[in-house]
Parts: C-alpha cells; structure tokens; sequence
C-alpha cells in the first residue's frame, strides 16, 4: 500500500492505495465518483476521461499513487456555484448525447480541446475528441455542442 | 424558451408534439449522476469474474479450483456442475420451425464448450481485482475438439459444433409468394427471363458486426430472503423476469428486475445472458449481493454478435428493367446457440428484401446454422439491414445492367404514393408512405444532378479520385408487434405494450411505460405526448420506467416500437383518465357529462364560463368528499395496447464518396437524407436518431467487422481491432424529413430507432461501387477497407473480358464471389 494526498473536485483526499489501482479504480471504488465511468479496457473509448492539474488525461491509463500530489477534476466537479458549465449546457441544448455513458469522458475532452484552441473549426474539433468513442450520436451533435460551447466561453471572456 | 424551440416548432406552437424539447434525462448524465449499473454497491457485495474458455469446442474433462479458493479475498469458486439445479438456462424464445436444431444453452457450462468465451466457472471474492486475480488460478482441463468455424462449412455436416445433436443446420424457413397466394412463381419469372430479360445474380456477404454499446454489462443481484432483486445492463427488464422465472423455477412474484440507466443497447442487451444467470445462480448459493462487470474484451467476446449472413439473390426482370420476380437464399450463421430471438432474425428479412418495391413473384428462404462462434441475435436494424442491403445492391446493379441512372430504375419499380395502402408480393400491408416526396427533396438537398455532372467530368478526365454517388431507397417494418402475427410465426410472447398514468393529487402525472429506454428520450417524448393529451405542463410530467416492481408490465425496447406501440399505450391510458375525470366533474359542476368538452386541460361547460383543470379534478378525487355514488376515488388508469398492423418508414439516402483508384482509400464527401418517420413528436430526438444510426450504418460498410482465425479465437477482441468510427471518422450529415402519418395509430408515428442504420450501409457501398464500376468492379465486400478497394481495383485491371461482364452468374471465379469464411486477411475481391 502507498500513501497519496489527492485533491478531487476541489477536495482533499489522503489515503491508502494499492500501487496497481488505475485512477479510475480510486475514482470510482474509494471516493465513490462513480460520474467518470469505464468504457474498455485498452485506453481506446475515453469515457473515463478527467482532468489532471487541468489537462485531460485517460484515468484508465493513470496510476492512483500517479495522482499523488496533483489535483483531480472529474464531471462531477465541473459544475460551479451551482450553474452548469457551458460545455454542459451545450451538450444539453444540441442534444449531444443519448445513454451518456460517454459523456462525461467526451465533455471533459471538450473543455480540453477549447483550452488549446478556444475557437476550433469543425475538423479541429473532430480531431480533438478522437480519443473519444460514442456509439449513440454519430458525433454530429457532439460537433455542434462544442462549436456553441466554444462561442458561449468566448463571449464570457469578452464580456 | 430557447432559440432552438421556436424555430423548430411545427404549425401549432401551443402543442408539445413537434416542440424540439431539450432532453430530460440529461441533467443527471452531464453531472455525472449517472445510476448505471456498476455504479452501485450494497453492504457486503461481492465481486463476481468468470473463468472462461479460450478453447473454440471442447470437453471439459477436470475443473481443480482449489488454488484459487485459497487466494487472498476469495470466498467461493462456483462451478457449472456446483450450481446445475438453479442456473437456468437461455433460452431460445422464437424457434422458427417446430423442428429446430437448438442447443441447450447452459449460462455455466458442465463438459461441453460451444464457443470460446464460454464461462466454466465463477469466482466471487471481497474485491473485483481478486476475484480477477484469482481466474488464472482455476485449473481446467480441456480436451479440444474440432471446431467448425464457417457457415458453409458447417452445412456440410462434417464437423459438428455439437457433436449430439448430429447436424449443424438448425432450421430452413421459407416464404413463397405463389404457395401464400400474394404473389406469382419466382422460378417461372427467372426463367423467362433467362430467355427474353435480364437475371441478375450476385452473392452478398453481410458480415458479422459487435453492437459494441459503450456501457459494458453488468448485474447486480440481491437476494434478500426468499425475494430476489437483479439490477441489470438490459434493454429488456420484463423479459429478462419472465425467463429467469420460467428457467430457474423461482417464482416470478418473487422476482423484481430493475434496468437503471443502461448505457446503449442497439440490439446487443435484447439478450438474457450467462453473465446475469450465473450472477444471479452465485449470489443465491452464498445468500450475498453479488456484482458482475464485464471488461469490453469480455463484452466483445461473449455479448452476442450480429448480422453473418451470405446472401444469394436472382433478380430477373423485363429488358426496360421492370423487375419480374426476386428469389432470395440466406445462409445465418447463428453462433453456438440459437440466442433468444437469434433465429428469427434473418427471417424478419422475409418481408423487407422486397422493400419498396412491386415485385410479382417472390421466394425467400433462409437455411440457419450452428458454429462454434459466439450466437448471433438482434443488432440494430435485426434482419431489416441485411435484407435492405441486398434488395438495394440488386437494384443498382440492375440499373447498371439496363444501363439508367439508379433513381430511374427504382422509380419504375417502385409504389407510388397513390397506390397506398399496398399489399406486396410477401403480403406486408403498407399503410402509407411517399417515396417520390423523399426523393425529390433528398435530391435536392444532396445536390443530386451536380453531383452527377461532376461524377461524369471526373471520368472523363480519368481523375484518379473518383466520385462514387451511392442511392439507398429503404423502408424497414416497426412497432413489434401485432400479438397474432407473432403467434403465427411460433414467437414465444406478444407485442403489446403497456401504460398507465397516476394523477397525483397536487396536479402533477406520473406515467409508467412498460418501453424501458437506454438512450432514446423517452421521458421526454412521453410528457410530451401526455402534456398534450391531459392539458398539463410538460414539466409536470414524471416518467417511471425500467424497475419491473414500478412498472410491472411491458415487452421493452427494441425494433423502433416504443413510440409506436408503447406511445399508443400512453394515449389510450390518458384517454381513459379523461373519461374517468370526466365523471366527476360533471357532478363537482352540477352539469351533465354529454355537456362538458375537454380541452387544453380543462373541462368546461358548454355555452358557459364555468369549468375545472384537470389537476382540480385530481385533487377533489383524492380528497374524496364529494364524489358521484358509485365512483371509485381514482383517475389512474391502465392500457395495453396491442398494435393492429406494424408501421413502415422509408426513406431515401443519397452518398457522396471520392474513391482513390491508387490507394484503395475512400472518403466520404456528403451524406444526405429524408427520412419519412409519420408524424414527429420531437424533431430533436429524431434526428439524433439518424446522425447515430447513419454512423453505425456507415460504419458497417467502411469499418466493422467480427473476425475469427482458423482456431475460433476473436481476433477483434478489444477497440484496439474492433473498429469503431471516432469524430475524426466521420462527417456532419443533411437530415431532413417529409411526413405520411401512419394509419395504424393515433399519433401518426412510424418508429425512427434503426432507420440510419438500416439505409445507410447499401447506400455508402452503393457508392463505392458506383465510382469504380467503369472499371468492372461490381462488388467489394464489407467492410470496404482500402485494402480491398485496392485489391477490387487490382483484379479487375487484368481479368479477362469474360469475368468483366455486368451480369456474371454464380461462378467461383467471378470477381463478386467471395471465399468462403473469413480469414482476417483475405480480401473482398480475391
Ligand atoms: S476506460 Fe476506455 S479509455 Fe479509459
Ligand atoms: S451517448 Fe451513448 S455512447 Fe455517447
């Protein structure tokens, strides 16, 4: 077992882990954020995907004790003072998931994405999500959500 | 309201249906509140893994589990003879002939595996990582046995996949117009036109697909008492309660299943499972909650398959291209074991190979088989793809026989609006449709006769990136089903679905459905649907689902019915409440019932000002004070509706792909479609509808496909070689819709859940072939991977004139024929 002190959602976790566990294992099993969920098990789908010290990362292919010391943001954090993040907003408004077991793994790709290039044109974006799998919407709703997210997010910074 | 609202909204904006509401169900699932199944723990579970075999076919001749009982946080190792009393079994709930070949299909097996996968025994332990770890501790002993891995192989009976049973061949079902009376003799239209017309005869390979949902399965079981609770990954919660009881011998009250949210299904969790039959057998024998999550390697190898089908089909017509007879011979491989429905699903291809069109003569006839391959059952679409794949590459070919342009060819051939309703040739009554309307607006949207211009140019000027311009002109039938038509062909439930509504006494309505969604918008669609019907808001309507203790009724969701038949149902159990309400405000208000009319949620008086809400009237029924003699104090009410007829959508698909001659890659350039669904409920849900349906359809031509080596060991076992499309894959689409209301129902629906995925594959391919025909190229077989672009291409370069011909007949030499079985390597065009 190995100590960690983690920071998920804006809370401080300190605690015992096997050296094996996947982020997504301590995630799900030990703090019960069971919003970031398992799609494969080869890094292919992405649907466990969160943000580590604010950049994306697979939480399938990261080591708990890996997270030690970092700052962990999952879908369950990104919502703030009660309002729904835009990227959240959009992926409701353009009906940009179905099942939504990939959701919280594709919309914390998004925000990713929009962090390197906060105005994306249309392949950008598909290049962005590649890691991404959804078998429910053709992606073409998930294409409109983030071009509206990506407008909505410019204009917060511009106002 | 929202931008999105006004614009989309239909001709009376003041009505839900046709609002393009934003979803319901999503709050919770862009929160990461998700309830999926594996999210959940109870006090004191245990994780379940399997031990499974990674033999094809063998004999189990020894199962040693003593080192793994003893690995750390192990509590038991179960094994198929530990639990032969309370396991149950599969079952095959539609055989299609009275004498089907159909394996028992034990959840655990005992001596014999069919397929590798095959669960030969379960470890329960303290954590999942244990009960894993502990897999490889189990020791079994194995006595291989050949296996048979081809479906035409098998039909030779040589080598038996179950050896007991004597034959591979499991059941032949056939459709003949002229034996039913709908239609003429086939064989005398084909040989006409051997003499005075045109035959075209090509084989088709529909190769076998993985639904690939991205929710793995997973169960959780709690036995508590003599009562028992399964929370399962299933799309159809209410079958799933009826065949644990009518297999495992527990009684059916005791029983309850609940569905949660359930991440996607298309087919791939219309299935009873060994997974859940084993999870529920364990937690039984140690009397603890038990939990089973499948890793995706597992959820490929042991989730059914679908599809796998070899498709023979003579098409003879007059000289002009006027078809004059379709004969249709299927060889479906089933897998292992004949899986719930998995033998009725080619035959639901009997009524859809002749599509659209006015066939005279028609035979159909499917031959089902057993490998030792994983079962084959319901995968989006469930016959309906396959048999529109190979009625649509027929008629493109025959367009390039008579040498017209396809649309051309399939206008000649096809119903006109007026002629419906229209009773075809397999003795399917279409109750409406307009195929010209799809067209010609499709058409135009795709920018058709541009297209073609620029197809033509590009020819001419021998550019080595061809346009391929693909047609798919589709119907498929919905709302399963008519309960008499399913007793007819020996299924083993029926086809109505359930309803009921409560009224709450503050005014709000909660409506129960028996359609149990994962993914669709049923919540949305419903209170739409009843926000209309009772004159309430849509906010103040709940929908419970999914938990057969809540909604103890239903047939669930598959085959695009739940609107269909389970929407219906919601309509006739709000009429029913207004009927009910209707009493008792005509006594609250003094009037006679026959003076009182009901509109927008409020019963008025005629000729006055006076009238109640229907929320008043709920209230004044739960207080009960003062109500009519002789009435009980309730306004919920009940319905089960059995459709009369099914619903047929239809609708043209236009695709656009640039075919690099040197390379063998393509790339789609534009996809376009008009879709006629009936009437819509919400223009939102339905288009993303198609956009996931055309993916999964797209995806079928260019990308999927379930490959097996010569030793019957998946070789697509994992996303790293199961393909499935990324954004970066595909495009956006051009969706649009006409709309003739269905007559077989109240709201006009058709049904929208496969549409995509049923047009889309013959389309894209259609496509393909269309850019290389001037190269003698008439089939490439699916997936059309670059590779066997290319290799088309290379092949056909230097065949000799006779095998260039548009119309070769069944020949192994010729370019359409495809090798027998699938080795990964070869290629469509060898
Ligand atoms: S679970 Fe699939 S990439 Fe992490
Ligand atoms: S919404 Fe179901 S997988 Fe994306």
């Amino acid at each position: 077992m190995t100590r960690i002190t983690v920071t998920v959602d804006g809370v401080e976790y300190f605690d015992e882990v096997e050296p094996r566990m996947l982020l997504v294992q301590y995630l799900r099993e030990s703090l019960g954020k069971v919003g970031t969920v398992i799609g494969c098990d080869t890094s292919n789908c992405g649907a466990c995907t969160v943000h580590l010290d604010g950049r994306s990362v697979k939480s399938c292919n990261v080591l708990a004790v890996q997270a030690d010391g970092h700052e962990v943001t999952t879908i369950e954090g990104l919502a703030a003072n009660g309002s729904l993040h835009p990227m959240q907003t959009a992926f409701h408004e353009t009906h940009a998931l179905q099942c939504g077991y990939c959701t919280p793994g594709m919309i914390m790709q998004a925000c990713d994405l929009l962090k390197d290039n906060p105005d994306p044109s249309e392949q950008e974006i598909r290049e962005g999500l590649e890691g991404n799998l959804c078998r429910c919407t053709g992606y073409h709703n998930i294409v409109r959500a983030v071009q509206q997210a990506a407008g909505a997010m410019r204009e917060g910074v511009a106002s | 309201m929202t931008v999105t609202d006004e614009t989309q909204t239909r001709e009376a904006p003041e009505l839900e249906i046709g609002r393009a509401r934003f979803r319901k169900e999503d709050e919770r699932l862009i929160t990461g509140r998700s309830r999926f199944t594996d999210n959940m723990q109870l006090p004191g579970m245990l994780h379940l893994a399997m031990v499974r075999s990674p033999f094809a076919h063998a004999t189990i001749t020894s199962i040693d589990t003593d080192a793994a009982k003893a690995a750390p946080g192990v509590i038991a190792v179960v094994t198929g003879e530990d639990i032969k009393d309370i396991q149950g079994v599969n079952a095959n709930a539609w055989p299609i002939t009275t004498d089907q070949v159909t394996p028992t299909h034990l959840p655990v097996v005992i001596d014999h595996v069919a397929c590798a996968g095959e669960i030969v025994a379960v470890i329960a332990a303290r954590t999942e990582a244990q009960a894993r770890d502990a897999i490889e501790l189990v020791d079994v002993d194995y006595e291989e046995l050949p296996a048979v891995l081809d479906s035409k192989e098998a039909l030779k009976d040589e080598v038996l996949a179950h050896p007991d049973l004597g034959t591979n061949k499991s059941a032949f079902w056939q459709l003949d117009s002229a034996a039913q009376g709908s239609g003429g003799d086939v064989e005398e239209a084909i040989a006409k036109a051997r003499t005075d017309g045109v035959v075209i005869e090509r084989e088709f390979r529909q190769q076998r697909l993985i639904p690939a949902f991205m929710e793995p399965r997973s169960t959780v079981v709690d036995p508590t008492g003599d009562q028992l609770t399964v929370w399962s990954a299933t799309q159809v919660p209410h079958i799933l309660r009826f065949l644990i009881a009518a297999t495992t011998g527990l009684p059916e009250s005791k029983l309850r299943v609940v569905a949660p949210d359930v991440g996607g299904g298309f087919g791939g969790k219309l299935q009873t499972t060994p997974e859940e039959f084993a999870t529920i057998a364990v937690a039984r024998r140690l009397g603890k909650p038990c939990k089973y999550t499948e890793t995706r390697s597992e959820s490929l190898l042991s989730g059914h398959h679908g599809r796998d089908q070899w498709q023979k089909l003579t098409l003879s017509a007059e000289k002009d291209g006027t078809v004059t007879g379709l004969k249709v011979e299927l060889i479906a491989d089933l897998g292992a074991y004949v899986a719930v429905i998995g033998g009725g699903i080619p035959v639901l291809g009997a009524w859809m190979f002749n599509a659209i069109y006015k066939f005279p003569a028609y035979q159909f006839n499917c031959q089902t088989v057993l490998t030792n391959k994983a079962w084959v059952d319901a995968y989006r679409g469930a016959g309906r793809p396959e048999a529109t794949f190979g009625i649509e590459r027929m008629m493109d070919e025959l367009a390039a026989e008579v040498g017209v342009d396809p649309l051309e060819i399939r206008e000649q051939n096809w119903i006109t609006h007026e002629e419906f309703p229209f009773t075809t040739v397999a003795g399917m009554t279409y109750d409406s449709g307009n195929y010209e309307a799809a067209t010609a607006k499709a058409k135009e949207l795709f920018g058709y006769d541009a297209l073609r211009a620029e197809q033509a140019r590009r020819r001419a000027d021998k550019d080595p990136v061809q346009l391929g311009i693909g047609v798919s002109t589709f119907t498929e039938m919905c709302g399963l089903a008519p309960s008499r038509i399913l007793g007819s062909l020996n299924y083993g439930a029926g086809g109505w679905e359930h309803a009921s509504i409560r009224m709450l006494p503050t005014g709000k309505v909660e409506v129960i459905t028996g359609s149990s969604a994962h993914g669709q918008g049923h919540h949305t669609a419903w209170s739409q649907i009843v926000a209309d019907r009772l004159g309430v808001a849509f906010e103040d309507v709940e929908v419970l689902h999914g938990d057969t203790a809540i909604a103890p009724k239903g047939m669930d969701t598959y085959g695009s019915r739940s609107l269909v038949v389970g929407g219906e149902a919601v309509v006739r159990a709000a009429d029913k409440v207004i009927e009910k309400a209707k009493v008792i405000a005509a006594h609250l208000l003094e009037a006679s019932a026959d003076d009182l009319e009901f509109s927008g949620g409020r019963f008025g008086v005629k000729g006055t000002d006076r009238g109640l809400a229907i929320g008043e009237v709920a209230l004044a029924t739960f207080a009960a004070h003062n109500l009519p003699d002789g009435v009980e104090p309730s306004l919920d009410s009940d319905a089960t509706y059995d459709p009369v007829n099914f619903s047929f959508p239809h609708g043209t698909h236009l695709c656009a792909m640039e075919v690099d001659t040197e390379t063998g890659a393509t790339s789609m350039r534009s996809y376009a479609c008009v879709d006629d669904v009936g009437v819509i409920v919400n223009p939102l849900l339905v288009e993303g509808q198609i956009h996931g349906g055309l993916v999964q359809g797209i995806s079928q031509a260019l990308w999927e496909g379930a490959e097996y080596d010569e030793n019957g060991t998946l070789v697509t076992g994992s996303f790293v070689d199961y393909t499935l499309p990324t954004a970066a894959d595909t495009i956006s689409f051009v969706t649009d819709t006409t709309v003739s209301p269905s007559t077989t129902n109240t709201l006009g629906t058709k049904g929208v859940g496969e549409a995509g995925t049923i047009a889309a594959t013959p389309a894209v391919v259609n496509a393909i072939i269309d850019a290389l025909r001037p190269l003698g190229i008439h089939d490439i077989q699916m997936p059309c991977t670059p590779e066997r672009v290319w290799q088309a291409i290379q092949s056909a370069s230097t065949p000799p004139e006779g095998e260039r011909e548009a119309a070769p007949h069944f020949d192994e030499r010729a370019p359409n024929q495809d090798p027998p079985g699938g080795s990964i390597t070869e290629g469509g065009a060898q």
